[in-house]
């Protein structure tokens, strides 16, 4: 039996691939698995959204490089630093936050917010994160500011390339270089002042007694900020980050995008000065879109996985439909649903508050304000109980019962503590403190101590096999109160 | 290779021709086939090759620095002459070192001085317990809770005494040890050795159990109080509440160190009792036997110094 394909219906090779174009299976050269990368010569743009993302950069790598520098009072003793990740005492301090180890889950709700708040800005705006505060597009954009103030702008940037080995091209090169690595240790360098009083260990960094941790972590920053801003560039948003992937799911029709209105554009063609505008439409095919584009990506080919939402190409756009003497906005941000709704003849609207906009900003409230009460509700003051199991009680000569606790106080407050501690739950309850006399337990600022308490109890009737019973440690200044429960065991 | 090859051309086991372009797959053979099937050359990726003969060169110099190869008498040591004895001794001194601003406290003083000073106290607790969980726990249990024979440290019942001093002089010279001031005495085999018979015995234990009201025969117990006049007194005094000074036990409560049943007492009369707990002072430092003095004194029934006799 002879099977008919029928080869009328399946004119591309691939995808976007025509026949005639298709590697030939059984071509002698072995193909490549790999794609190398294709240098891209991101022209610069002018306008309105070119200045945003400036003035971002500006800002926010301010606040990188200064925040460390910022200093903020907690009292004797204490760092002075606003911002500073003490490893080495196990400490997080945010001007007047203070976190201590086991309240790592402010660090999660954090993490927790600021996915949501993506998920709302992302579902609003698109990819405004990715195009003017993914800390990969700012040292992309500065790296790439340095390479054309030496190169020059795109043109001259792929005549260099391709030109001859001269002084010139060797001069550009490297001085190129020598900046993006100044700014990359520089990066590297600021990055461990987060992490230790920021005069003191610069001062160390350079004398040689800064831990190796420090050197380490400033070299390895370096050499990310230098090959992920110098030559990694869009491959890290394209194939290393999963923002792409998951923007799939968060943007919808209503999302506003950097969007090629082609209800305008199309068709497209050159344009010679003074020729009608009638039956065509208003995109000359100029390619500025693409020459300006820092991923390398035609924007009419609508939105895709590599657009970081730069709006780059808006800025181009608009200074050629200027030139032109079009309407500005032939590339803006615009939702997916109002070009359809052009194309129908409908009036375009934007829906920023809609189902899912809700939702998300709901639970972003909703986790925001959980967070927000328990920071503000957390005590200073904390007690942990371990009761002895080893032995689980001891009956001592005169029949009473004796249970042996370790109480651990935590002190989170900057002032040394003297606390009361008294005992709820038991008739007549006898308490001991290991090592001192009388129950009050003397705590430094900003420290754990163990005490071993003893209670002993001779009135044993009511109580059972095992009683409740409650520690109680109160601050007689400032009263505030840790309690703690756990049982004590008679054995009878 | 499918039937309708010419077996002509196909290559005999083993054996060996150029290689040749592979069509189907767009790849080269290596040239070796076997039984007729060839192999494409598809070599390691560059990446994973590199790391291998990195490794390869990383082990020799390792080999060179480090100790690496073992002789009929010793071993090559190294260009480096690293030891991980010396190292360990190293750290144990540098461990001593960085202790030795509160161990160096802890030697000769007493109770009082070690109270007084929060940080001391805290670090002899923590250095007790770990040189109990190490030296103590064996015996006496992780937590001090004792089993038959070894006493519990956690109540306030104590052979030799209880306060600190008393726990650090048990700790140093033991109970029946081989330090010559060692703590001794004898509580005989009064019914092998044949001082009592064994009715005698029987009523001796029915006078002892009498004292927490266990005893069901007076006769027996009255018996059992002259005899125990004249044999026990001595140790136990006169109204069987025992005397740390000998190491001898109260007899009146519900704590027994052997057990307090009938049948416990009996066997302890007959044989005796002769527990053994070392002297640590020729295996641990003065120190560590000051920490673990404060450690069992409040594991729950230390005494107060220079107690009410």
């Amino acid at each position: 039996m002879t099977i008919l394909i029928d080869n009328t219906k399946r004119r591309e090779a691939a995808p976007g691939v025509p026949r005639s174009q298709a590697p030939n299976p059984t071509s002698s050269t072995p193909a490549s698995l790999y794609k190398s990368r294709e240098q891209i010569y991101p022209k610069l743009a002018h306008g309105v959204f070119r200045n945003l993302k400036w003035l971002a950069m500006v800002v926010l790598l301010g606040i990188y490089y200064a925040l460390p520098w910022v200093r903020w009072d907690r009292g004797p003793g204490q760092p002075d630093q606003a911002v500073l990740v003490d490893f080495e005492n196990a400490r997080f301090y945010f001007f007047f936050i203070e976190i201590w180890p086991q309240e790592v889950y402010y660090i999660t709700g954090l993490l927790i917010l600021a996915a949501l708040g993506l998920f709302l800005i992302t579902a609003m705006f698109g990819r405004v994160w990715c195009g003017y505060a993914c800390p990969q597009t700012i040292w992309t954009d500065l790296f790439i500011y340095v390479e054309r103030f030496f190169e020059g702008d795109r043109n001259a940037r792929i005549k260099l390339d391709k030109a001859k080995w001269s002084v010139s091209k060797i001069y550009k090169k490297t001085a190129k270089h020598i900046v993006w690595l100044l700014i990359a240790a520089l990066t590297g360098g600021v990055w461990i002042l987060y992490f230790h009083d920021a005069p003191s260990i610069a001062r160390d960094f350079f004398t040689g007694h800064a831990p190796m941790t420090s050197y380490i972590f400033a070299a390895i920053l370096t050499f990310t900020t230098y090959s992920l801003a110098g030559f990694m560039r869009e491959q890290v948003c394209t194939y290393m980050c999963p923002w792409p992937r998951i923007q799939a799911a968060l943007i919808d029709e209503d999302a506003l995008n950097v969007t090629y209105r082609y209800d305008r554009g199309e068709p497209r063609g050159a344009h010679k000065k003074g020729a009608t505008w009638e039956g065509r439409g208003d995109c000359i095919d100029c390619r500025q879109c693409v020459a300006v584009c820092p991923v390398g990506i035609d924007i009419r080919d609508g939105l895709q996985l590599e657009c970081i939402g730069c709006a780059l190409c808006i800025d181009a756009c608009d200074e050629i439909m200027v030139k032109i003497d079009r309407p500005k906005g032939l590339i803006a941000y615009d939702t997916e649903a109002n070009v359809v709704a052009r194309i129908a003849g409908e009036k375009p609207r934007f829906r920023l508050i809609r189902a899912r906009t809700m939702i998300y900003a709901v639970v972003f409230a909703a986790v925001g304000g959980i967070m927000l009460y328990a920071l503000l509700g957390r005590s200073t003051l904390d007690l942990n109980v371990v009761r002895d199991r080893q032995p689980n009680f001891v009956r001592l000569s005169d029949g009473s019962i004796q249970n042996g606790y370790t109480i651990k106080v935590l002190n989170k407050a900057t002032e040394t503590r003297t606390l009361t501690l008294s005992v709820d739950g038991l008739p007549s309850p006898t308490l001991k403190v290991a090592g001192q006399t009388g129950l009050n337990l003397i705590v430094p600022a900003d420290d754990i101590i163990d005490f071993r308490v003893l209670i002993v109890e001779d009135d044993l009737i009511d109580i059972g096999v095992r009683g409740d019973v409650t520690f109680k440690l109160v601050d007689p200044v400032t009263s505030v109160t840790a309690i703690q429960s756990t049982v004590f065991v008679t054995g009878s | 290779m499918s039937d309708t090859d010419n077996t002509e051309d196909r290559p005999d086991m083993g054996d060996r021709h150029e290689p040749r372009f592979d069509e189907p797959t767009g790849q080269y053979t290596t040239g070796h086939s076997w039984d007729g099937i060839e192999e494409l050359n598809t070599p390691m990726p560059r990446w994973w090759l590199g790391i291998f003969y990195a490794s390869i060169v990383i082990a020799l110099i390792y080999a060179l620095l480090m100790p690496s190869i073992p002789l009929i008498n010793s071993h090559y040591k190294g260009l480096l002459g690293h030891s991980d004895r010396k190292a360990v001794a190293l750290d144990m001194v540098n461990m001593r070192t960085g202790r030795a601003q509160f161990s160096d406290k802890l030697t000769g003083v007493d109770l009082e001085n070690i109270m007084g000073d929060p940080e001391l106290f805290r670090f002899a607790m923590a250095a007790g317990k770990s040189a109990f969980g190490d030296n103590c726990a064996t015996c006496h249990g992780a937590g001090g809770q004792g089993f038959k024979g070894y006493p519990n440290l956690n109540d306030d019942i104590w052979i030799w005494g209880g306060t600190f001093e008393e726990i650090r002089h048990t700790l140093e010279v033991g109970v029946r040890a081989s330090h010559d001031d060692t703590q001794f005495n004898l509580m005989q085999a009064y019914g092998r050795d044949g001082l009592l018979t064994r009715d005698e015995i029987k009523d001796l234990t029915e006078y002892l159990l009498a004292f927490t009201d266990r005893s069901e025969n007076p006769d027996a117990v009255a018996r059992g109080k002259s005899l125990f006049a004249e044999n026990c007194v001595s140790c136990h005094g006169a109204e069987a509440t025992g005397d740390q000074s000998q190491g001898a036990p109260n007899l009146t409560d519900l704590d027994w160190l052997y057990g307090g049943e009938r049948a416990d007492i009996l066997e302890t009369l007959n044989n005796g009792r002769q527990g053994v707990m070392p002297n640590w002072n020729e295996r641990l430092s003065p120190d560590t036997i000051t920490a673990l003095a404060v450690y069992v004194h409040a594991l729950g029934g230390g005494e107060p110094s220079n107690p009410v006799e």
